[in-house]
């Protein structure tokens, strides 16, 4: 049945377009699961070393340090520890997790058993996105084929290391995907994120000490294993190493999943990999790492797809969901869908992000209906600086940021829509 | 309604693998849905009672997830991703087209019980708008036709 996108592939995904190698026999036959028995035979603290050496960074949105997140695990203490899997991919413009979930599962069992080793955890809660049925199976097809030959289970590897993995559905809830919000939503509660600290290292699932990786960020880990720091770090730039993997959508030719060292240009991405906009078209703007990312304008598309490049430019890697805007989009209008996903998603916990959330969404509404005011454009601006930072998880931030965006470098579209009183973008999407 | 002995049996199989009972509460849920098409209060007092919570416990996790439902629902749910990536690529049109077709709104359920339209929040195949999830299952890259004849084969 293949990926079913178009894809560009390296090591995370060389083997998807075959379907023999998505099983555990064909998993194998390629060196699946050699990486997790080197692991066996080198110590918790080794692992950590390697992982932190190579640099690994999360790939969930906020790129902390793997190996740091590990090392901050109480080492001795009591049983139970655990690791939990974030599989709750739901950030717009992101679908790189449902490919590896669905043609890899066995290269996320084996990160699993491998970061679990390290980091002393018995149990995985592998936690997927409620919609992803068909990724929720294969990961069971494959945990019963890894039990099945003793890799999952009380001698993982005929090794004295017992590990199980358990796969728990989420029911659709974006908030779910941070950490601590899966970690209320495994308890089998609302999924609303917890005050920190404590970090889930110290008091995560069930109270016990809690290790929280994406689901991309432990397919790397094999890798890393098997082939060591230098050779990952032969991969992307100093300060970000390694590829990941980019899902570009939106108005462009050419959409798909393009597993590309990080550092890769914007504009290689968009024009080259992509095969940019129409034929009559120019870009106009691109979101470069999921919703919750700021936009960047046609004329800064030469940055470096590495958060140290991306943060010069006032925005972020995110997931890295890259979303292609062409001069038929009306920016105030992709800035109503944006504010509504948000306005919907807030858990409505925090005051500054339920009633900002919605607030944001009304203005940009009505800025794009033709009956706003000036003055909704600086109140925008306002409510967006007093909702960042100032709430107990990072969504309200993750609500300001793309609408700052828009003002930032189309400030001009929403104050023509005002001076207008109607929308002039006759050929743009329809709300 | 109640729950059935072999439902009964995978609740009890989802309590073995979570450290308190309650971790078991969404695989609960989907189970009794699965069943029921709907968790009533009925339902959700006897998933409270068999993990030793309360139903209000219940009843405010079903209220907070967008794929459980308290009322009785129609035969298909058939939604139509309207998140930037899919309207970008005519998914807003799709939608409109189907609503026409259908002769509902999204969001209301046809007159003969057999299909809400609704509108979803990104699925994760941004690569391949327009998305249109029926029920379980997902379906990409759709034009308007092959949508419309998609919909016209669900009883």
């Amino acid at each position: 049945m293949g990926p079913q996108v178009p894809l560009i592939t390296n090591y995370l995904t060389q083997h998807f377009l075959d379907d023999a190698a998505v099983g555990l026999e064909g998993y194998e036959r390629l060196g699946g699961y050699a990486a997790l028995r080197r692991a066996l035979e080198n110590s918790p603290a080794d692992l950590i070393e390697l992982i932190t050496s190579a640099g690994l960074q999360g790939r969930g949105g906020a790129g902390f340090s793997t190996g740091l997140k590990w090392s901050f695990m109480p080492a001795d203490g009591e049983l139970p520890k655990y690791l939990v899997c974030n599989g709750d991919e739901s950030e717009p413009g992101s679908f790189k997790d449902r490919i590896l979930m669905e043609r890899g599962p066995h290269q996320l069992l084996e990160g699993i058993l491998i970061a679990a080793w390290a980091t002393g955890a018995e149990k995985t809660f592998l936690y997927v996105r409620g919609e992803y049925e068909r990724p929720a199976e294969a990961l069971e097809r494959a945990i019963a084929e890894a039990r099945a030959r003793g890799i999952v289970g009380t001698n993982v590897c005929g090794s004295d290391f017992a590990h199980d993995i358990v796969v728990i559905r989420g029911a659709g809830a974006y908030i779910c995907g941070e950490e601590t919000g899966l970690l209320e939503s495994l308890e089998g509660k609302k999924g609303q994120p917890r005050k920190k600290p404590p970090f889930p290292a110290q008091y995560g699932a069930f109270g016990r000490p809690t290790t929280v990786n994406n689901v991309e960020t432990l397919c790397h880990v094999p890798h890393i294993v098997n082939n060591g720091a230098d050779w990952f770090r032969g991969f992307g730039t100093e300060k970000s190493p390694g590829t990941t993997l980019f899902g570009v959508s939106g108005q462009i030719a050419r959409p798909g999943l393009f597993e590309l060292p990080l550092g890769t240009p914007l504009d290689e991405l968009v024009f080259e990999h992509a095969g940019g906009p129409a034929a009559d078209q120019r870009v106009k703007g691109v979101i470069p790492g999921g919703l919750s990312m700021p936009v960047l304008p046609a004329d800064q598309l030469d940055v470096p797809m590495a958060n140290e490049f991306l943060r010069e430019r006032r925005t972020m890697l995110g997931t890295g969901g890259v979303m292609v805007m062409d001069e038929r989009t009306c920016m105030v209008r992709a800035s109503v869908v944006i504010a509504h996903f948000f306005r919907d998603e807030s858990c409505g916990q925090c005051t500054q992000c339920r009633e900002g959330t919605g607030w944001i969404h009304k203005l940009v509404e009505r800025i794009e209906r033709g009956a706003g005011v000036m003055e909704d454009i600086t109140v925008l601006e306002d409510i967006c600086a007093k909702m960042e930072g100032q709430t107990i998880c990072a969504f309200a931030d993750a609500a300001a940021w793309p609408i700052q965006g828009m003002l930032r470098h189309f400030r001009g579209e929403f104050e023509a829509h005002v001076v207008q009183r109607r929308c002039g973008f006759a050929e743009s999407f329809e709300l | 309604m109640v729950i059935s002995p072999e439902t009964r049996a995978a609740i009890d199989e989802a309590i073995a693998r979570t450290p308190q009972p309650r971790g078991a509460l969404l695989p609960a849920l989907h189970l009794v849905q699965a069943e029921h098409g709907h968790i009533s209060l009925e339902l959700a007092a006897a998933v409270a009672e068999i993990l030793g919570i309360r139903s209000g416990d219940v009843m405010e996790v079903v209220s907070f997830y967008d794929m459980f439902h308290a009322r009785p629902q129609p035969r298909h749910h058939v939604s139509v991703c309207t998140n930037l990536p899919c309207s970008l690529r005519g998914a807003r049109t799709l939608l409109a087209q189907l609503e026409a077709h259908c002769g509902v709104a999204a969001g209301e359920p046809t007159a003969d019980g057999r299909l809400v339209l609704g509108r979803e929040e990104c699925l994760g195949a941004c690569a391949n708008a327009p998305v249109l999830r029926v029920d379980g299952t997902y379906h990409e890259k759709l034009d308007s036709e092959a949508a419309r004849q998609l919909l016209d084969g669900l009883e």
